[in-house]
């Protein structure tokens, strides 16, 4: 009978079978990932671009996630790209990794299959050294042109290097501290090569920056049409000094009078070095750090590392999963914070468009609201640092009363669920409203927003544009529901989406999203209810230095703005590592400026602000 | 706090008839100067990382700078009197905030907001981070905090407010900006394979000469090995390093015989601290 069977469309093959059906069509190229808690498929790189073009274009996995880096320094010596493609109709991950030797590293560029992988693989050429053949625009992105080296490979070492992993000998059990300036005789966080040369040293780190666009004067007469207004070519810099680009970052224009023609993101102003820090650090040190990336959704980023952290920990033999009391707190938490971070977005949206200040004020006044509620259970206000792997850290206070500032807190003490329920169902709706009824309907906005700055959906997903950005385009992609973790699966909330992908479509869609954040948190009460009193650890036991397993894991949390995965890797001790080998954060911020030069061509420059507003970014995420 | 209390103003040394009290007072220039001065403060709007939310929230409604006169926060460098360095400083970003320290016009004020701003916080070991602003442009308040909640900016803030009050028209390192001419603009930093600092351009050129002679290149005295901790360089270049660092002092007496001084003074002060700590482990 089962020739009667229709065969399955490669498009909607399992996982496994995808990639059983690329072993077959490429018997030499592809084999299997056979490491010890790996998984996926090794690719040979000459036919990396043959074997891409089949899994995007036969198997349907039109949507590349991350595309990241790892060193295997001193384990298997060679470097590999590792790829997460998935397909936009849900499912998990098709893994694909190209290996090179570690001496000129060399893999072919994967742009022209999925264009959301360009900034991707300029910062694995910036961090790993690892050049893209048919890249169109190879050149650093982080760093600085002239940087010497390539810091994320194993053997670099920063100037204020101490060991490998922490905790380090110096400063535990032993207890000596000492100030790294202090072994650097110029008492700065310098290195310089033994070559330097000082007599020659101009700043060339911009160079690069202006190469491609052919000035050879600052101001250009274009030549107009008889009867059309003169216009000058010029390039700006927007930021990075810049009041309205959210932080450090910076925008370089060619304008034709007053109309982009090309806009080039430069980056890295706020490169704080997260991931080589994250190596060095334990397993458990990395949480509070993932709280300053994403600053103003730092329980979103807890949520995304912990998962994947859990991923891993999963495969060991002493794995128990959160209760549940402790994921309806974890979901709780995370949708306050989608609240907390699109109310902020709309605020400064506005504020880019002219509202100087006062929508914002609106916005971050209920903001406080909910600031209130996480600095009373984590303790901070805006770094909460509040998951723990398997739980959560601590149970929701049984009344609330802040610590800081005990003037007001004379006043401020009340029942937390009492608090929650106000805030959930009088507050938070009854401020959603405000601003919708203020703005949505207002003409100036309506005319500054629609129709401005089109990301149609299938460029959308092309770039690898995740969350309401994408969302706002008609693709209905929210990995809540597409590949759903903790107990979203039990929830009933609709995926919002809206159909023009414009500016005006990007604010209305956070509106969507935090009634529908809303609509969860009314199904969260009950269950905190219900669950009080239970443990938030499973055997009500938290593990700090947990041995993870030996593998990699690829955690993602449809955080805010966007999809927020983290790619881990455990290697090296055969017990368990207390490090991660690699820890690799796929940062939806930097990911969905790849569209921004697209989407802000032909526009003015006014307008290149409100559609940066309208993307969402924050730049301790972008730079990371 | 800024509202026009003259009484606030009076020296009690020039007595005024009680029913005139509030309307005039008697003070001295310097009084009056920094009352106007600290009332009216400009922060230039200029947010880096994580402390800039919190500034921002400092700025909204529920913490309400302007209590301070300071609600006017000029986007421009040219129309801002206070810095408020919020957030982590790269070396990519330190080049502009130089530059932005530099357009502003005097009297101006710089706040490091947080513990990235003020010594590198928990990035300090990155390798594009800057360990403090303060070893590029000069401080005038410290804000602690990872991030300082809007209590704590605040706090800072009306520290500032304070150090602006003790600030005599008489002392002239208190007010250097009535100095003849303009005062000199902080070197702006160059890019190279790392950031270099005009301002050690002389020491970084010693210590390249040093590693064209095969010595590592910017060791200090591994005060590590001396404590009995692995130290943070091979041991196999603590050798060379000890000697870099004495031909250093050799270096450095040909060129300044004040620094060779104080090099040997510290040299000497070393081998005593190496001495006792050697006879407590023969102990």
């Amino acid at each position: 009978m089962t020739d009667m069977l229709a065969p399955v469309a490669p498009t909607e093959l399992e996982t496994g079978s995808a990639l059983e059906y690329l072993k077959n069509k490429f018997p030499d190229a592809v084999k299997d990932d056979t490491r010890q808690g790996f998984g996926g498929v090794v690719i040979d790189r000459s036919k990396l671009v043959d074997v891409a073009r089949a899994v995007r274009d036969e198997l349907g996995y039109d949507y590349l996630s991350s595309a990241t880096a790892v060193d295997y320094h001193g384990i298997s010596d060679h470097m590999e790209m590792v790829y997460h493609a998935f397909r936009t109709s849900g499912g998990p991950a098709l893994v694909m990794k190209a290996q090179t030797p570690r001496e000129n590293a060399e893999v072919p560029s994967l742009v022209g299959v999925w264009p959301g992988a360009d900034f991707q693989e300029r910062e694995a050429y910036d961090l790993y050294g690892i050049q893209f053949p048919g890249h169109p625009n190879q050149k650093r992105i982080l760093l600085w042109d002239g940087f010497d080296g390539h810091p994320m490979r194993k053997d670099w070492k920063e100037a204020y290097y101490e060991e490998d992993h922490k905790p380090f000998e110096s400063r535990w059990p032993k207890g000596y501290v000492r100030r790294a300036e202090e072994l650097n005789i110029f008492g700065k966080n310098v290195r310089y090569p033994a070559d330097l040369d000082l007599s020659r040293l101009t700043d060339t780190s911009e160079q690069s920056i202006y190469s491609g666009m052919g000035l050879g004067v600052d101001v250009q007469e274009l030549t107009a049409e008889p009867g059309q207004m003169r216009t000058d070519r010029l390039v700006v810099n927007l930021g990075p000094h810049h009041p309205s680009t959210h932080g450090v970052f910076r925008m370089v224009v060619t304008l034709d009078g007053e109309t982009v023609e090309t806009l080039e993101p430069v980056m890295g102003y706020l490169h704080r070095n997260h991931e080589k820090i994250g190596e060095r650090n334990a397993w458990l040190m990395n949480i509070p750090f993932t709280d300053r990336l994403d600053y103003i959704s730092s329980m979103g980023n807890n949520m995304g590392y912990v998962m994947a952290v859990e991923q891993l920990l999963a495969k060991g033999a002493r794995y128990t999963p959160p209760t549940y009391r402790a994921e309806v707190i974890r979901v709780l938490m995370v949708e306050l914070t989608r609240i907390v971070n699109h109310l902020w977005a709309i605020g400064f949206l506005l504020n880019d468009l002219g509202a100087f200040f006062t929508p914002a004020l609106y916005a971050i006044a209920e903001r406080e609201k909910i600031l209130d509620f996480f600095e009373a259970t984590a303790g901070s206000r805006l770094m909460c640092n509040y998951m723990r792997f398997q739980g959560v850290y601590k149970d929701l206070p049984e009344r609330m009363r802040g610590t800081s500032n005990t003037l007001n807190d004379k006043i401020r003490d009340f029942n937390t669920m009492d608090y929650l329920a106000e805030l959930i169902n009088e507050r938070l709706p009854r401020s959603i409203d405000e601003l919708d009824h203020f703005l949505t309907d207002s003409e100036i906005i309506k005319t500054r927003c629609e129709g401005v700055g089109i990301l149609p959906p299938e460029m959308g997903v092309a770039y690898s544009a995740t969350g309401p950005l994408l969302r706002a385009s008609g693709v209905p992609y929210d990995i809540r529901r597409m590949d759903p973790y903790s107990i979203y699966p039990e929830l009933d909330f609709d995926i919002c989406t809206r159909p023009n992908g414009d500016v005006y479509d990007r604010y209305l869609i956070r509106l969507d999203e935090m009634r529908e954040s809303i609509r969860i948190l009314k199904q969260c009460l009950p269950r905190l209810e219900a669950t009080q009193g239970e443990d938030i650890f499973a055997g009500n036991k938290a593990i700090y230095a947990p041995r993870v397993p030996v593998g990699e894991a690829y955690g993602r949390v449809d955080n805010p703005k966007g999809e927020l995965g983290f790619y881990v890797v455990s290697e090296g001790d055969p017990k368990g590592p207390q490090n991660p080998w690699r820890y690799h954060v796929r940062a939806p911020s930097f990911i969905n400026l790849t569209a921004l030069g697209q989407m802000c061509k032909g526009h003015k420059v006014a307008d290149i602000v409100v559609i940066l507003g309208s993307i969402d970014i924050v730049l301790g995420e972008t730079d990371r | 706090m800024s509202q026009l209390d003259l009484r606030e103003l009076h020296s009690p040394e020039f007595p005024v008839p009680t029913d005139m009290q509030g309307n005039v007072a008697i003070t001295s220039l310097s009084k009056i100067y920094n009352w106007s001065r600290r009332s009216s403060m400009w922060p230039l709007l200029f947010g880096l990382a994580c402390c800039a939310i919190e500034m921002i929230a400092t700025a909204a409604s529920r913490y309400d700078l302007s209590r301070f006169g300071m609600e006017v926060m000029r986007a421009s460098p040219r129309q801002s009197d206070l810095m408020i360095v919020s957030g982590t400083v790269t070396k990519k970003m330190v080049v502009p905030i130089v530059r932005i320290y530099n357009q502003m016009p005097e009297p101006k004020y710089v706040m490091a907001m947080g513990a990235c701003a003020s010594g590198g916080g928990p990035f300090k070991e990155g390798y594009n981070v800057v360990s403090g602003i303060d070893q590029y442009i000069p401080v005038d308040v410290y804000i602690p905090g990872c991030p300082p909640t809007p209590q704590a900016l605040l706090y800072g803030l009306i520290s500032l407010q304070k150090k602006i009050d003790g600030q005599s028209l008489a002392n002239m390192d208190d007010v250097p900006w009535y100095g003849v001419g303009p005062s000199d603009p902080v070197p702006v930093p160059v890019l190279g394979p790392d950031i270099i600092d005009p301002r050690q351009a002389e020491l970084i050129r010693q210590q390249a000469v040093l590693a064209a002679q095969g010595k590592p290149f910017g060791v200090r005295e591994l005060s590590g090995a001396a404590l009995g901790v692995r130290a943070a360089v091979p041991v196999v270049e603590a050798k060379p390093a000890l000697e870099a660092a004495t031909a250093s002092t050799e270096a450095a007496a040909e060129l300044d015989p004040e620094k060779a001084a104080r090099l040997a003074k510290r040299e000497a002060a070393l081998a005593r601290k190496r001495a006792a700590q050697g006879g407590e482990k023969s102990e």
